[in-house]
């Protein structure tokens, strides 16, 4: 690229993303006297995905009211901005002239920016409709929620950009969501298609079919029909002109690859032990990177987390790189995180990868069970589950990988016949086996 | 170029054309004031250049026209004294000099650009030629007319060029190395590459001269090789080489267990699929060619002996002295129109599908495989924005509008990438299309002329047209001849120079230097340079191809509505 020569600047931490988890690491860290904490938007905008989102399931304000998505935002741009951190939208992290040295474009020319530490907060996205490999046309009306947010943003609710009848594929919560949203914009919902069982979405008001494919997508110019294929293997044709895809997150991890950082399957966010490092000394990582979909709430608890392992790394009481055993899924788990436990024992984030009832939890190391258990409730994929450090008390930081395997009696290949609880309710709501 | 021009005597007479017709030009068609002659005072620029057919094509024009543009204002280069536009009807900005048609000192009145509305009517809508189908091979033809004193007109029944086969396919310029030899195809495909390379350069199309490696799986493809080998040279290419295993490995290190060995092609290159037809087109118009897009040909008459062919259009009525049918896929529908039945066209659908640019690393050349009993199977090749591509299946569909991928298509797709490149199998996919190809049946071009119909049929380019495009240009150029076109003197085209997406803007403004699609680092300012261009995109599609904004991994999620804002309030008629 021909261009002028990059400015060179310093700062002491550098954070990328100003979504929720950026915004709280900031936060934390320029209240804690890191130095210089610079954050990089590339929107033009900060706040990060909750910005678009109406509805509350933010959290709550200081007097314990709900947030909607824009007032998290607005919180905690407040909350960085006042706690001296430096937030710079409009600019983006391109890659890395060196270890700790950003490559930065900003409109004012390109940067190079050296840091002491870095934060990567840059979030996740729903898979797009050539990554989920749908056939058919490439019709026009084809949004993931995210896309869908962004063209309320700009068009508001005009039906020739968003449709008038649309179907949501999914099956999280986020399917609802995205069912409210469309509804809020005056969009009728013709169903909602599920790959897994219908119990995660709930009740939304329309037609769910659940262990249905996507088949094709048909329609010149705008979407004319989506075709599906149930459990009975037939097939139907719903007529639509937008189709919402919801959930199936992975990680917005151009930076984080220009590392060379290793990617954890499935969300393929950059691999991070306990105490959110990467392999890369001096380089963390936090929020919807590390899995996409979660509550706002728990990424702001993740960026703050990841504060305190930078603040302990700059006052040199920690490494700056990820350590400890790796940490994997077994039986019908779907994904553990962290995916390397750290230097001490610390908690774990397991997602199974079909509803469990009351499954039996093991972790072990070397073939030693470290811990077993059995849940009191069911464990359900669309809602991940904290088991407590006591879970890995006892590992060796420098053993073979730390397992961690359910089991539910089902058998892997089976299929929980109780997956009928309502998704929102709490988890042991669904234990009934 | 020694090529095999059939000139096919019309095959029957629906439009009521003799079939003996002379087929010389007759006096000018309707209306007084036709525009096509020569220029009254040529300028040495008007000079035929100094070397034969082809090099008109990438030397002739670029030196001299360019030195001499480069003094002309920009704003000075406007279609004055013309008849009042119509409705739809607008002069494209220009940034170059030398025209056909009444410009003085080889400096051109671009051509105009129209998307809806109806046709100039009278003597502007008089052509010396009217090229249907403005795909590569339609913008090539329009292009190399261009050097002449001739009224040309481009159309097509899509509202951008390159809409067909053109945009979806393997993104491959090939040196025609396998191609079966004394095929017109052969020495079209050899000619065309090396037109082609010289004209990216010239005109900043990006290419990269990767090579390719024929990859042998099994020994029955091994012990194909050597013929391979024989075959290139006896095309004249006498530079492959036959790899062992291990120099393959070491060549190509990511490549699955199991290959045994290789036929290395240099030469054979990546391209930028879309910017080629632009670049021919935008150079045509800015050389005075006419392009009429969402202008679908529904009839085709012929008065008498020696009338011009009138077309009825979906936009209003042409009249062309010499019809070029480069229809792609309805070649043979338009040939029907003419009366005339050389062909019937099988629409051969090709699904691809593009890793991210995370994957780029994983592959170093173009890696083709050995061409078996059912065709010429799946490649892996990178792309020159950093992607690597995968495919094409080969389908032959009776549908000509079947752009669908299917299941199966994209399943196999994945799969037979990751034998070739396991590497692949942990790369998300970036984009999905599927193309049409235009076969015939037969295993060559189907170029034909028809004096009498005062008609050439471009036709059968089921593969390669990106290629061969400007030599097939020529070879057109040729057998319009044949049919007792005048071209009149050669004179030099004002260049065109293609932005690169990949490369930084210049832009001062801050405001055109912030970034509106993230994956592909494209700003406010190419969007709107790409808008504001001769050729303007009609929709975010062709935005995208001309900018890469929504074609990275997020397709668009990002950036597609920003992108659509700045379509609706930039674009010239940019809602579809």
């Amino acid at each position: 690229m021909n261009g002028p020569e990059p400015t060179e600047r310093a700062v002491d931490v550098l954070v990328v993303g100003a979504g929720p988890a950026g915004l709280a690491a900031a936060a934390r860290l320029a209240a804690a006297g890191a130095g210089r904490v610079e954050v990089l938007e590339r929107d033009a905008a900060p706040g990060g995905l909750p910005r678009l989102c109406p509805g509350t399931g933010f959290g709550a304000d200081a007097r314990g009211r709900p947030l909607d998505g824009p007032g998290h935002a607005r919180r905690a741009v407040g909350a960085a901005v006042r706690a001296g951190a430096a937030l710079r939208t409009g600019v983006s992290a391109t890659g890395w002239a060196a270890p700790l040295l950003l490559e930065v474009t900003a409109p004012t020319g390109p940067e190079t920016v050296r840091a002491r530490a870095v934060v990567l907060a840059t979030g996740a996205r729903e898979r797009s409709r050539a990554a989920r490999l749908l056939p058919g046309t490439r019709a026009e009306g084809v949004f993931t929620t995210g896309g869908l947010l962004r063209t309320l943003e700009v068009f508001g609710p005009r039906p020739e950009r968003i449709g008038r009848r649309a179907v949501v594929l999914g099956d999280d919560p986020a399917a609802r969501h995205a069912v409210r949203l469309l509804r809020g914009a005056g969009v009728a919902v013709a169903a909602v298609v599920c790959p897994g069982p219908r119990a995660a979405v709930g009740a939304v008001g329309a037609p769910v079919l659940a262990e249905t494919a996507v088949t094709e997508l048909t329609g010149r110019g705008r979407l004319a029909s989506v075709v599906v294929r149930g459990p009975d293997g037939r097939s139907r044709t719903l007529a639509c002109d937008t189709l919402v895809l919801t959930g199936d997150w992975v990680a917005e991890h151009d930076v984080a690859r220009a590392a060379g950082l290793p990617l954890a399957p499935g969300g393929r966010g950059p691999v991070a032990d306990g105490a959110l490092r990467t392999t890369a000394p001096g380089v963390f990582a936090a929020g919807g990177l590390l899995g996409g979909g979660g509550p706002a709430v728990r990424a702001a608890a993740e960026g703050r987390a990841a504060a305190g392992a930078v603040l302990a790394f700059l006052a040199g009481r920690a490494s700056g790189a990820a350590q400890g055993p790796p940490v994997v899924a077994a039986g019908a788990l779907a994904r553990v995180r962290p995916d390397l436990l750290g230097p001490e024992p610390g908690p774990l984030l397991v997602r199974a990868g079909r509803v469990l009832v009351r499954p039996v939890l093991t972790v072990a190391q070397d073939g030693r069970v470290l811990r077993r258990d059995r849940l009191p409730a069911a464990l359900l994929p669309w809602r991940p589950l904290r088991l407590g450090p006591e879970w890995t008390r006892g590992a060796d930081p420098d053993g073979g990988p730390v397992e961690v395997g359910a089991d539910d009696g089902c058998g892997d290949g089976g299929r929980a016949e109780t997956a009928t609880d309502p998704a929102g309710g709490p988890v042991e709501a669904g234990a009934k086996g | 170029m020694t090529t095999t021009a059939t000139a096919l005597p019309a095959t029957g007479t629906g439009t009521g054309t003799p079939p003996s017709a002379p087929a010389r030009p007759g006096p000018p068609p309707t209306g007084p004031s036709r525009t096509a002659i020569p220029p009254s005072t040529p300028g040495p620029a008007d000079a035929p250049s100094s070397t034969p057919v082809p090099a008109g094509v990438s030397s002739s024009g670029a030196g001299p026209v360019d030195a001499s543009s480069s003094g002309t204002a920009p704003s000075r280069v406007r279609r004055v004294g013309a008849p009042s536009p119509g409705p739809a009807r607008r002069t494209v900005g220009a940034e170059a000099g030398g025209s056909p048609r009444g410009g003085r000192g080889g400096r051109p009145v671009p051509g105009a650009v129209s998307r809806r509305g109806p046709l100039p009517a009278g003597a502007e809508a008089a052509y010396d030629v009217v090229v249907v189908g403005a795909g590569v091979v339609g913008c090539a033809v329009a292009r190399a007319l261009a050097r002449h004193p001739l009224r040309v007109a481009l159309v097509d029944a899509a509202d951008d060029v390159g809409e067909g086969t053109s945009k979806a396919n393997t993104a491959i310029l090939h040196t025609g190395f396998d191609a079966s030899p004394g095929t017109l195809e052969a020495g079209l495909v050899r000619t065309g590459h090396r037109l082609l390379t010289a004209y990216a350069a010239e005109t900043g199309i990006p290419v990269e001269p990767v090579g390719a490696l024929l990859v042998a799986w099994d020994e029955e493809q091994r012990a194909a090789l050597p013929g391979l080998a024989a075959k290139a040279a006896r095309n004249g290419h006498r530079a492959t080489r036959l790899l062992g295993p291990d120099e393959l490995r070491h060549r190509e290190p990511r490549l699955g267990p199991g290959a045994l060995g290789a036929l290395s092609v240099p030469g054979e290159s990546v391209i930028c699929p879309w910017s080629t037809p632009l670049a021919y087109a935008s150079q045509a118009v800015l050389n005075g060619t006419d392009l009429h897009l969402g202008c679908r040909v529904t009839s085709v008459g012929t008065p008498g002996p020696g009338a011009p062919h009138r077309l009825t259009t979906t936009r209003g009525t042409l009249t062309a002295r010499h019809l070029v049918n480069a229809c792609g896929l309805y070649a043979d529908r338009f040939d029907a129109l003419l009366g005339v039945a050389d062909s019937t066209v099988t629409p051969r659908r090709g699904q691809l599908l593009v890793h991210g640019r995370a994957a780029r690393d994983l592959v170093r050349h173009i890696l083709l495989p050995v061409p078996g009993p059912l065709g010429k199977g799946v490649l892996v090749a990178p792309t020159v924005y950093g992607n690597v591509l995968v495919g094409p299946t080969a389908e032959d569909l009776d549908d000509r509008t079947a752009t669908g991928t299917t299941a199966d298509g994209l399943a196999g797709l994945r799969e037979r990438g990751a034998r070739i490149v396991p590497g692949l199998a942990d790369e998300e996919v970036t984009a999905v299309y599927a193309g049409l190809r235009a076969a015939t049946g037969r295993e060559d071009y189907r170029c034909a002329a028809h004096p009498a119909l005062r008609y050439v049929t471009v036709g059968g380019i089921r593969s390669t047209g990106l290629s061969a495009s400007l030599a097939l240009a020529e070879h057109v150029l040729g057998l319009l001849a044949e049919c007792g076109l005048r071209a009149g003197p050669e004179r030099p085209l004002a260049p065109v120079r293609m932005p690169d997406p990949r490369a930084a803007r210049p832009d001062r403004d801050p405001a055109r230097r912030a970034v509106v699609c993230h994956c592909e680092h494209v700003t406010r300012g190419a969007l709107l340079a790409a808008l504001a261009s001769p050729v303007p995109p009609a929709g975010p599609g062709g935005l995208r191809r001309r900018t890469r904004a929504g074609a990275g991994d997020c397709q668009g999620t990002h950036c597609g509505a920003a992108v659509r804002a700045l379509l609706e309030e930039h674009g010239k008629d940019g809602r579809r």
